[in-house]
């Protein structure tokens, strides 16, 4: 007799067979580890300053060079990884979070709740994201939980939309028929039945939104609105990398590397988890 | 069909109003208004003037009136004047646009040239060399952070091997040169910056087409249309394409907003005196007058490539207008 696998590790087998998201997971888990045992594998306190070793290239001692201040690069970006994902985890929790509450909602109950939260939708996605993030951490002072709480705020739209969808779909299931004809509450019909059926694709838009987040965050460093110093950031790295151009090449390099290794980790699992949940793939 | 352009039309209104009024709360939240900005200059500025300032930019009267006289002089394009140098708003964006609008043009006719070939040829010989290379190369695309593969490209460029210049739209020395001479300096200038905007749209565009091509592909009608024995290249370019191509018209429509937003953060990196670096100074410096007569416009300009791509799918596509 053949024992029914359950939905979750059937879609486990399937990511495991895809290479390139287990190469994105692998990536993922690589940052992840580093930047969790950042204080044990940097070599050196990110905030030492080192007047006598200014911009000083890829050596035995400091083997992604240093700064302008004589810090230690390798150090400094492995710190710069526990901002990164900090912003990316938060923002993208905060996003999801407002997502999953607006979207079941306007899904569940239709009518005027539902166009009202639509219209907040259009609006929100009416206005440029760069611009509308950087007038409100230019208004509010750039520190790091302002900046997740943009990012946060300014990215629920996504998965707001997709709660919805899937709840549209869902709420006319018969499950949900006899769970209403026994009586159940609305708000025990909605979380009890309905949301966990409906995760998945919040699965696939969070792991894609993480990496988002955190090009954001990079971007938002880079130009100085982001974490302050001397808190290091893969973006402000790579700003001093710009003013020195000429004579320090590692410190545009290495940085950028990193952002893009990171992202690149959480695009390739979140595509990879979208193939593996993909009704059409399984034959 | 018309009912729905009227129908979307109206919609937009609510919009409107809901992005005006949430720009001019989001400038508004900030401590301290155009008067405190000034005086913070002149510790010695009395009372007095701080009062007749803030009545000038009519700062004490509360928020919805100030939002009312805001919208009206809005509504008739006067958007007033920068507090940083006094001159009217709208000849600053005037004055800047053509550059921005220049760069974001251009990158939006290099996606589409380069684009809409590699995903059609990746579609056609899926699982192939070329596919497999595209893939990876569409994703390591929307990984990069495109500030960085600018600094990358002005390294190599412009610091290794000296060939293009790396910041501004053109040489200090141009007074000499005839026109010519000053539209080559500027084609050159203008080279980085253009593909590196470029680059982040082609990955997602050309993946774009390329799911799109496979999709109608697998279509009954293109069966039948080889079934009738009709060559490959009738099949891919005759049939294929036209309906791939459909959606990727109302993309345009969405691309719209990008024209003026999208080259923001390469005119920091490039220091091109553009919207985007023009926004950036304006929110820096609490100049609400710049920022908001730059936000107000573009939202304005989203909404309506947003409306263009929705009638635009509507027209391609029946269904859609049923709703």
């Amino acid at each position: 007799m053949n024992k029914a696998e359950s939905f979750t590790s059937q879609t486990f087998h399937y990511l495991m067979q895809n290479k390139l998201a287990v190469v994105g997971g692998l990536l993922v888990l690589l940052v992840f580890v580093l930047s969790i045992f950042a204080p044990r594998f940097a070599p050196f306190d990110p905030s030492k300053i080192d007047i006598k070793n200014i911009l000083v290239g890829p050596s035995w001692s400091h083997p992604l060079g240093t700064d302008d201040l004589g810090r230690d690069v390798l150090s400094r970006m492995l710190w710069g990884g526990r901002i990164s994902l900090e912003v990316g985890f938060v923002a993208v929790g905060i996003a999801t979070i407002i997502g999953l509450i607006l979207g079941s909602i306007a899904g569940f109950y239709g009518g005027w709740i539902d166009s009202a939260v639509m219209r907040a939708v259009d609006i929100m996605l009416s206005i440029p994201t760069i611009f509308l993030v950087l007038a409100v951490i230019a208004i509010l002072e750039p520190n790091i939980i302002n900046i997740m709480v943009v990012i946060g705020l300014t990215s629920w739209m996504e998965p707001a939309r997709l709660i919805r969808a899937e709840f549209i779909s869902l709420k006319e299931r018969e499950f949900v028929v006899a769970a209403r004809a026994i009586g159940a509450a609305d708000s025990r019909i909605i979380m009890k039945h309905i949301l966990p059926n409906g995760l998945a694709p919040i699965l696939v838009s969070a792991t894609m939104g993480i990496g988002g987040a955190i090009l954001i965050e990079s971007a938002l460093s880079f130009l100085g609105l982001g974490v302050q110093p001397p808190t290091p950031s893969w973006g402000s790295l790579l700003s001093s990398g710009k003013d020195n151009i000429e004579i320090a090449w590692w410190l545009s390099v290495f940085p950028g590397l990193a952002i893009l290794i990171t992202v690149l980790g959480y695009n390739l699992l979140g595509e990879g988890i979208r193939d593996a949940l993909d009704p059409r793939q399984r034959e | 069909m018309l009912t729905y352009i009227v129908k979307r039309t109206f919609l937009m209104i609510p919009i409107l109003l809901g992005i005006t009024v949430l720009s001019f709360g989001v400038m508004r939240l900030a401590p301290g208004g155009p008067a405190e900005a000034q005086m913070e200059f002149s510790a010695k500025a009395s009372a007095e003037a701080r009062e007749r300032l803030r009545k000038l930019y009519g700062a004490d009267q509360p928020f919805y009136k100030q939002y009312a006289t805001w919208l009206g002089k809005f509504m008739t394009l006067d958007f007033g004047e920068a507090f940083a140098d006094g001159r009217k708003v709208k000849d600053k964006i005037l004055e800047r646009l053509p550059i921005t609008l220049t760069i974001n043009l251009l990158s939006l006719g290099l996606v589409l040239l380069i684009a809409i070939p590699i995903g059609i040829m990746s579609a056609t010989r899926q699982y192939s060399l070329l596919d497999r290379f595209s893939t990876m190369f569409v994703f390591i695309g929307f990984s990069t952070p495109s500030f960085w593969l600018a600094l990358l490209l002005i390294y190599l460029f412009g610091v290794q091997w000296g060939v293009l210049p790396i910041s501004g739209i053109h040489s200090l020395d141009i007074s000499g040169l005839t026109f010519w001479g000053r539209l080559s300096d500027e084609a050159n200038h203008l080279i980085l910056p253009v593909f590196v905007s470029a680059f982040g749209g082609l990955a997602g565009f050309s993946r774009y087409v390329r799911n799109n091509m496979l999709e109608v592909m697998r279509q009954d009608y293109i069966r039948t249309a080889r079934a009738k024995g009709l060559s490959d290249r009738v099949v891919i370019y005759k049939h294929a394409l036209r309906n791939a191509l459909m959606p990727v018209i109302t993309i345009l429509g969405l691309a719209l907003p990008g024209l003026i937003g999208g080259s923001a953060i390469m005119e920091q990196v490039f220091g091109i005196p553009g919207m985007g670096q023009l926004m950036f100074q304006a929110v820096l410096s609490r100049d609400y007058n710049l920022a908001m007569g730059i936000l107000v416009p573009a939202a304005f300009l989203t909404m309506l490539g947003n409306f263009l791509a929705d009638i635009g799918y509507a027209f391609t596509d029946p269904r859609v207008r049923l709703q």
